[in-house]
């Protein structure tokens, strides 16, 4: 039997008809015409009919060419799906006439063009990806978008945020944005951000931002600025918090009125530029208490370590002799901390201390995976170690709570 | 005389389950008061829309208008009711309990359980779907007729008012079982639900009390059409439901024939702007609209205002299509004047119309030309169709007072479904399904207890549909009375129920307390009632005993009776030993019921009897 065969269903001493779907576990997964799946015995169908599936009709795509015009660039966040109660499949879908046929809000707010970079979870996200990403953004800018909307699996949306803060210094909005609730669910959020976003993208703001659901109610999105937002919670709709400040803006729904901050970056003050370098050889090593040492033997050949330590940006002591052998041999190693609000200190403690003896950076108030992206940015584009340590240590984009204006 | 209309009529029984927890979530499964809420958020639901490219017609009429819902949450909801938390695995008492219903029926289980999310866009789910799965099908009734499915579901979320939901009821288990359309009688439906329903109580697991069970009936009538009543709630207005809907499709296809003889027609225009003719009326609902129009429905007369089922005319129909527009309803001629319309506005009205004897003037009043317009293309679509050759539409109604219905909405095209992908589908092997202990039927512990305990088969069924059957049951087992317990769990308590004792904060212990007080002497039978007043009143069952009158020994009742007995002499020899019934009053009275009323008897005929062989 193949997926989508009409069968014909002998159980329970009845006879039903369906649409074969899978095979699961044994059992053959069946489509009732009541819309019920049920899972039985592969003996108790037999294939009736294989019909001919018609194509779908071919969208339309009619926009308003009077409005500014977005670019939408995904890598497989789900803003649009579509479902198809014959089989109960889900699709995501990306070219432009499928999200305004299923988001028609959209149309509205401007006029879009789409490029489909990707279609991946945002688990399988690489700093490759980011590159990549970071080039096909840049294009967009060039090409003089009014804004980029970037459609992200929510997972490592912050990640990507941030890389794409340090690689592009942008004139015009870049909004991450995606849906905590999925698509297909009449309750998503995924409608409502997106058109936040598209808002958020033709707005005055210019600088790499998330823009995801307020609260849980559907009343307005959050802009955060994108070396400042972390996920923090696993499925709610406003899991994204700016930490360590206000979000830089927001955007009400559904009249669609933006707010930004005075502290948020203004359209057009920097000039486009791409500075897609970075080293991969980083890593995020989280402390916790009875770590071994030995671990940071298979971080030999590392360029850069961000070490997320406990309270004011502590490690055991007994690491500290480790780091050392690490940071003699070139490895460049930053501390922040769990805490993930307030900034490290470690000339309080002695422990403090000792690591800034050994050669440790201090990562101010950075989160410690923007740490992590901006090591990558920071090695990837420069070699010369108090050059490093000059850039680590001072605000580029806005990720160390030192405001200036930049792009 | 030729034969009445067929009748085929299925249903479908929605029943809660009293689980310890909700179907996809650890949250219990206790109904709030709405003003214990401790939190909101409002929300907008969207169609999705399907490969096909076409929204669900009963979905597209709930998105008429542009819906924000507000859900109140409670300290006993929690994420997954928000829908901000994928489910939990099924529940699996939910599923025993489900399973065990369909043993009951003889039903086949299915061997791998889908959960799906069966789209429900009017808000009462936060999520925007239920979730719902085919558990077991084929079973049998008495009747000879078929139970086709058993489906396990997530309870929908109470409304409150309008657009606002109370979440505390979302996500209880129930389940839902269709039955084939196997039944052609309004008694026939009705011993069916019956039947059901008591079917679901012998798990002693389902949820008690109105609301608890709902039943929905599909009817067909030869020459008429399908319609679905949605929410029966009383098991006793089923037949009734049945009999006035099978009558409103024979007058609509009445009212048809009428008016293809009469030669009746609907304008073909958009109505008139009328609202000039009401500005000094002395109707406020017509004083206070912005907008008034009128249509002319030529050759109604009389038929709007017909009545068709008890309280409902082919007119109240009209309303109801008008009021998807969110006007209040119409006015028509046939009911005016009335309502503070003067003869004189209708004269005026008929003649603004052109309108002819035989026609009917049908109004709208509302605040804004396109509600009105809309509301007014609703009455001419109902019209067109009470003058069409399908007089009577296919839809979906809801009981409004005493089994009458009204317009819901059209019927729901196939349900739209599709897998729910976060929870993983439960197996039902031969384990898990022997597993699977069928319990007694209510009716066969009733004629048990029947005969084993020589009750009345009446009395013990009342007993065995008594939510009080558990405290029965562990009464006897603990070595009670049977009459004692069953006199006392049913009569006393319906007793003092109608004098407005709270029964139902006696708990189940206090009641087993009471009776081993009785069973062991430390309390008179009589005594029964003022135990239970003292505890309906939170008094404990050895309080309640200490507050009787103090116990009366063997000894000092004798010389009560004594007493009394001397004081009336005369009564006595008067009517010999027919004095005995009168007396008894006397003497409990003065006791308190704290004696056994067995022994005042016994104590007081010896009495009487020495007294009379005296004289
Ligand atoms: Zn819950």
């Amino acid at each position: 039997m193949k997926s989508g065969d009409i069968v014909r269903c002998e159980y329970g001493g009845t006879s039903r008809k369906g649409t074969y779907i899978t095979s699961r576990n044994g059992m053959s997964v069946i489509k009732l015409d009541s819309g019920y799946n049920i899972g039985i015995p592969p003996q108790s169908c037999s294939s009736v009919e294989r019909p001919v599936i018609e194509p779908g009709k071919k969208l339309e795509l009619v926009q308003d060419k009077n409005l500014p015009e977005l670019a939408i660039v995904s890598t497989g966040g789900t803003i649009a799906s579509r479902i198809d109660y014959r089989t109960g499949s889900v699709t995501s879908q990306s070219d432009a006439a499928a999200i305004l046929h299923a988001i028609p809000e959209l149309k509205k707010v401007a006029n879009f063009t789409t490029r489909s970079l990707y279609t991946i979870l945002s688990e399988n996200m690489t700093p490759r990806i980011w590159q990549e990403l970071a080039r096909a953004v840049f294009e967009e800018i060039q090409r003089g978008v009014t804004g980029v909307i970037v459609t992200h699996g929510t997972d490592t949306m912050t990640y990507t945020a941030a890389a794409l803060s340090f690689m592009i210094d942008t004139p015009v909005p870049i909004i991450l944005v995606g849906s905590q609730r999925s698509a297909d669910r009449p309750s998503s959020d995924n409608a409502m951000n997106a058109v936040c976003a598209a808002r958020a993208a033709r707005s005055d703001l210019g600088e790499v931002a998330v823009v995801m659901h307020a609260s849980t109610n559907d009343d307005a999105c959050s802009i955060h600025r994108g070396t400042r937002v972390r996920k923090m919670h696993t499925s709610q709709r406003d899991a994204f918090r700016s930490i360590g400040i206000p979000p830089i803006g927001t955007v009400a729904y559904p009249s669609l009125e933006v707010k930004l901050s005075c502290d948020a970056a203004r359209r057009n003050s920097c000039k486009p530029a791409l500075h897609d370098k970075l080293d991969e050889r980083c890593a995020l090593i989280a402390f916790h208490p009875g770590i071994s040492p030995d671990i940071l033997e298979a971080y030999e050949r590392y360029h850069g370590i961000v070490l997320s330590g406990t309270g004011l940006g502590h490690v055991c002591t007994e690491l500290i002799p480790n780091l050392k052998k690490l940071i003699d041999n070139g490895t460049t190693i930053m501390m922040t901390s769990q805490c993930l609000n307030g900034k490290v200190c470690d000339r309080v403690y002695d422990t403090g201390r000792d690591l800034l003896e050994a050669g440790v950076i201090e990562g101010g108030d950075m989160l410690p995976e923007v740490a992590l992206v901006k090591m990558m940015w920071v090695l990837g584009n420069e070699k010369d170690k108090g050059r490093v340590r000059h850039l680590l240590l001072t605000d580029l984009k806005g990720e160390c709570n030192r405001r200036r204006t930049h792009g | 005389m030729a034969e009445g209309p067929r009748l085929t009529a299925g249903i479908e029984i929605h029943q809660q389950l009293n689980t310890k927890e909700k179907l996809f979530c650890h949250c219990p499964t206790t109904l709030r008061e709405v003003t214990e809420h401790s939190g909101e958020f409002f929300r907008y639901l969207r169609a999705t829309e399907s490969e096909i490219g076409e929204i669900d017609r009963a979905a597209k009429e709930e998105m008429k208008r542009d819906r924000k819902f507000q859900y109140y949450t409670y300290d006993t909801t929690c994420l997954v009711e928000n829908d901000e938390e994928p489910p939990a695995p099924m529940n699996s008492e939910a599923l025993s309990v489900c399973l065990t219903i369909a043993k009951m029926f003889g039903m086949t289980p299915i061997p791998q359980i889908h959960t799906m999310r069966k789209l429900v866009i009017d808000g009462s789910n936060t999520s925007g779907f239920q979730r719902t799965a085919f558990v077991a099908l084929n079973g049998c009734l008495p009747n000879g007729g078929q139970i086709e499915t058993i489906c396990l579901e997530e309870e929908a979320a109470q409304r409150v008012k309008d657009d606002l939901f109370s979440l505390d009821r979302l996500g209880i288990p129930l389940v839902e079982i269709t039955t084939s359309p196997c039944m052609h009688t309004p008694e026939e439906v009705q011993q069916v639900a019956e039947y059901i329903g008591m079917v679901l109580r012998s798990t002693g697991k389902v949820k008690r009390g109105i609301g608890t069970i709902r039943q929905d009936v599909n009817i067909s009538i030869t020459g008429g059409a399908r319609v679905e009543i949605k929410g029966v709630q009383e098991l006793g207005l089923i037949a009734e439901v049945v009999r006035r809907e099978m009558l409103r499709q024979q007058n609509l296809i009445a009212i048809h024939d009428e008016l293809v003889c009469r030669g009746a027609s609907v304008d073909a225009n958009d109505g008139t702007d009328i609202t000039d003719l009401f500005r000094e009326t002395k109707s406020t609902v017509l004083k206070k609209a912005k907008r008034i129009h009128a249509i002319r429905l030529g050759g109604f007369t009389g038929l709007v205002g017909r009545t068709i089922q008890p309280d409902r005319r082919l007119g109240s129909e009209m309303s109801d299509y008008a009021k998807k527009c969110g006007v209040g309803g119409i006015f028509h001629t046939d009911e005016l004047p009335a309502y503070g319309v003067t003869q004189e506005e209708v004269d005026r009205l008929r003649t603004r119309m052109h309108a002819a004897e035989g026609d009917c003037i049908v109004l709208v009043a509302g605040a804004t030309d396109r509600q009105v317009e809309c509301a007014l293309g609703q009455v001419v679509t109902r019209a067109k169709i009470a003058m069409s050759a399908m007089p009577v539409p296919e839809e979906t109604r809801k009981m409004v007072e005493e089994g009458s219905t009204a317009y819901m909405r059209p019927l729901p095209g196939a349900a739209r479904m599709y897998p729910e992908t976060d929870v993983l589908p439960e197996v039902i092997d031969e384990v898990r399904w022997n597993c699977i202990e069928v319990p007694e039927l209510l009716n066969e512990k009733a004629s048990r207890y029947a005969e084993k305990y020589a009750i009345d088969l009446s009395y013990a069924t009342q007993l065995v549909s008594s939510k009080r059957l558990p405290v029965f049951e562990r009464a006897i087992e603990e070595g009670i009375k049977p009459k004692l317990a069953a006199f006392t769990l049913l009569s006393t308590s319906t007793e003092l129920r109608r004098e407005g004792i709270k029964i139902q904060n006696v708990a189940d212990e206090a009641f087993i307390g009471i009776l081993h007080a009785v069973e062991e002497g430390r309390a008179a039978r009589e005594a029964i009632p003022d135990l239970i007043r003292s505890a309906a009143e939170g008094c404990s069952v050895e309080g309640a005993i200490a507050k009787l009158a103090p116990s009366v020994s063997r000894e000092e009742l004798e010389a009560i009776v004594r007493k009394i007995i001397e004081s009336r002499s005369d009564f006595i020899r008067e009517k010999g030993k027919a004095a005995l019934g009168p007396l008894m009053g006397v003497v409990m009275a003065e006791v308190r019921g704290s004696v056994d009323g067995k022994l005042v008897s016994e104590t007081l005929r010896k009495g009487i009897d020495a007294r009379l062989a005296d004289t």
